[in-house]
């Protein structure tokens, strides 16, 4: 067991002092996040992106791990206790957790939630230990032309299957592959660099995520400031009865298997495999009076699923290096600011980096129970925050975190041209993550594409290699055509069935 | 002229309340109810829900007095909004409630009781919660 002993050396690089220590700040701050509506572990993780130059790689990685499991456990706080759940993937867990809140037992929906989030975790990164080394050999065994195809796949998913328009979704995309281009490409020809010298080096990832994300949202706000307060459900100590265990532990298992596989697939994400996950509770049910009223299965399944999802992203991450959502994605663009190349090659060259990233999952995910059961309460008084004062806050640190970039006043106002665009776009509805994956993925995308175009002297059959390809250009024929497929041949059939 | 009491969901508030009908039966006066909430936190503890307002308006129905209730969410400090509808009508009193508070606390929140008791023209009058 060549993997064990590697997942041991990493725990031994975990538990150092200073690594334990910024274990700690990564999931407080992530569970900071996911309480905090609008505030998601993609923000924070670009935000912390230039504050983490001066560390170590690992120990930047460990941190960004924290946040991004730390958001998933936030997130169910203020679903439950307040109806406004804290992230995407929180939202069906407001459904029922709200209910059992506002019927007085809020102390056992937050327990579940915490207890259900802790087996999933672990055992999903589990999961992750077994899974990624064979996909791992397997994506050594492909070429460019796979991975351009993957990539095209993981566009058309992130566009077509998410989100509630396709239109916005591929508008979304290709304002992401506009600013992708942006620079001197690999010819040496300068694209759209409007004769501006400082954009000839393209413009930085970081800048546009915090100008997305962070200026784009702080506007958002600036411009909703006003709403009436909600009304927080007082709430005791979290505990579960007997019975509350009984009916916990078989939705917290079947969550797990919902949401580890979805996460792993591109545009999976966790809201697909919550909503699966809390339809199926429901069917399975043996208290389906309750639902609709607060049935504690209604909580325990899909928090299970968000936070196995969240290790499920990381297998496509490391072994193929795929972000299937926009935490992934700004993670991708953190490993590139390190040098470091995610895919198959990294479990080879920074093998204790991976590692040691691994075994920091699963105390990160100890640390979050210690840290969320008792002090879910606590974590809910944030919400007393006036925002002007946090989104101040967190303008400041974007500001500074663009500027950390390349040192130049130009990114301040790229950043703040980037902010209106992310201003613009919430406002007209269109998704945030697929311009996030073009403008990380599309340069990555591009290359690749171009090599496997040189490999073949030019001629277009180059971009098709083997099965591996075939299928995924299969694959993305039928997302792309399954709302035709819909409508001609699944509805005449469902029309004769009816009528005949 | 009509008593102005400055309402929080909680004990402070409620004797404010009650402070409030006995001056406005011994005045022959209504009541008018303010709660406020600058409105800019997800979560605010001084802002009356609906269960709160509605519990309020049976007491004061209860008690036989002449009353309204006026709720703002328009981003402005809770003392702004006292001072304003006192210079804007006819408001013979002020009631609000008082409590201790850190020097820390002042320092960094500012008082809004004592923001009503110095800048209103009218008399207030203070009470303590219990």
């Amino acid at each position: 067991m060549d993997n064990l002993a590697n997942l041991l050396d990493g725990f031994a690089n975990v538990v150092t002092p200073t690594n334990l220590l910024i274990a700690l700040l990564g999931v407080t701050i992530g569970t900071a996040v996911g309480v905090l509506p609008g505030i998601g572990p993609a923000m924070t993780v670009a935000l912390l992106l230039p504050v983490t130059y001066g560390m170590e790689p690992t120990q930047a990685f460990i941190m960004f791990a924290g946040i991004f499991y730390g958001g998933m456990y936030g997130g169910s706080t203020t679903s439950i206790l307040l109806n406004t759940p804290g992230e995407s993937s929180s939202v069906v867990t407001a459904i029922e957790g709200n209910k059992m809140a506002k019927a007085g037992r809020a102390a056992q929906a937050l327990a579940t939630a915490a207890i259900g989030s802790f087996v999933a975790g672990t055992i999903a990164t589990l999961l992750l230990v077994v899974v990624t080394p064979p996909v791992v050999s397997f994506a050594i065994s492909l070429g460019a032309p796979d991975y351009f195809a993957l990539m095209l796949l993981a566009f058309v998913a992130v566009t077509a299957v998410l989100g509630a328009s396709r239109v916005r979704g591929f508008a979304s995309l290709l304002l992401g592959l506009v600013i992708g281009v942006v620079g001197i490409d690999q010819t040496g020809q300068q694209r759209l660099t409007l004769g501006i010298p400082q954009l000839a080096d393209g413009i930085d990832v970081v800048v546009v995520a915090v100008g997305i994300f962070a200026v784009g949202e702080a506007l958002w706000i600036a411009a909703h400031l006003r709403r009436r307060a909600a009304e927080v459900i007082p709430v005791g100590q979290p505990w579960m009865g007997r019975q509350d265990w009984q009916r916990s532990w078989k939705p917290w298992l079947r969550g797990t298997a919902f949401g580890f596989p979805f996460g792993a697939v591109p545009a999976g994400g966790a809201e697909i495999p919550t909503f699966l996950s809390y339809v199926t509770e429901k069917k399975l049910t043996k208290h389906p009076e309750e639902f609709g009223r607060g049935a504690i299965e209604g909580v325990a399944g899909p928090e299970a699923a968000n936070n196995a999802s969240a290790a499920g992203t990381l297998v496509p991450l490391l072994a193929i290096g795929l972000p299937t959502n926009a935490t992934a994605a700004v993670m991708l663009a953190a490993f590139q600011q390190y040098g470091i190349q995610p895919g198959p090659l990294l479990f080879e060259r920074e093998s204790g980096l991976v590692w040691t990233l691994i075994a920091s999952l699963f105390v990160g995910n100890l640390l979050l129970l210690v840290l969320n059961l008792p002090l879910a309460p606590a974590w809910a008084k944030l919400l007393r925050i006036p925002r002007p004062y946090l989104y101040a806050g967190i303008i400041f640190f974007a500001s500074m975190g663009a500027y950390a970039v390349n040192a130049s006043p130009f990114d301040l106002f790229l950043l703040l041209t980037i902010g209106l665009l992310g201003f613009g776009m919430r406002r007209f509805g269109l998704p945030i993550l697929p311009l996030i994956v073009g403008v990380i993925l599309g340069p990555r995308a591009e290359l690749q594409g171009r090599r496997a175009l040189q490999l073949s002297g030019g001629e277009l059959h180059g971009l098709i290699g083997g099965w591996v390809s075939w299928s995924i250009y299969a694959i993305v024929a039928v997302v792309l055509l399954w709302p035709l497929v819909g409508r001609f041949v699944v509805r005449p059939l469902r029309g004769r069935l009816v009528t005949g | 002229m009509t008593v102005l009491v400055g309402y929080v969901p909680s004990p402070l508030g409620e004797a404010a309340l009650r402070a409030a009908v006995e001056q406005a039966r011994f005045r022959d006066e209504p009541v008018l109810v303010v709660n406020t909430s600058r409105g800019d936190a997800y979560v605010d503890p001084r802002f009356a829900q609906e269960a709160d307002l509605e519990r309020v308006v049976r007491e004061l129905t209860a008690a036989g007095v002449p009353h309204s209730v006026r709720q703002l969410v328009r981003g402005r400090d809770t003392a702004e909004e006292i001072v304003d509808i006192v210079e804007a009508e006819d408001i013979s009193l002020v009631v609000i409630g008082v409590r201790h508070r850190s020097a820390v606390g002042k320092l960094i929140m500012g008082s809004a009781a004592q923001e009503v008791l110095l800048r209103v023209r009218c008399p207030v009058l203070a009470v303590k919660a219990g």
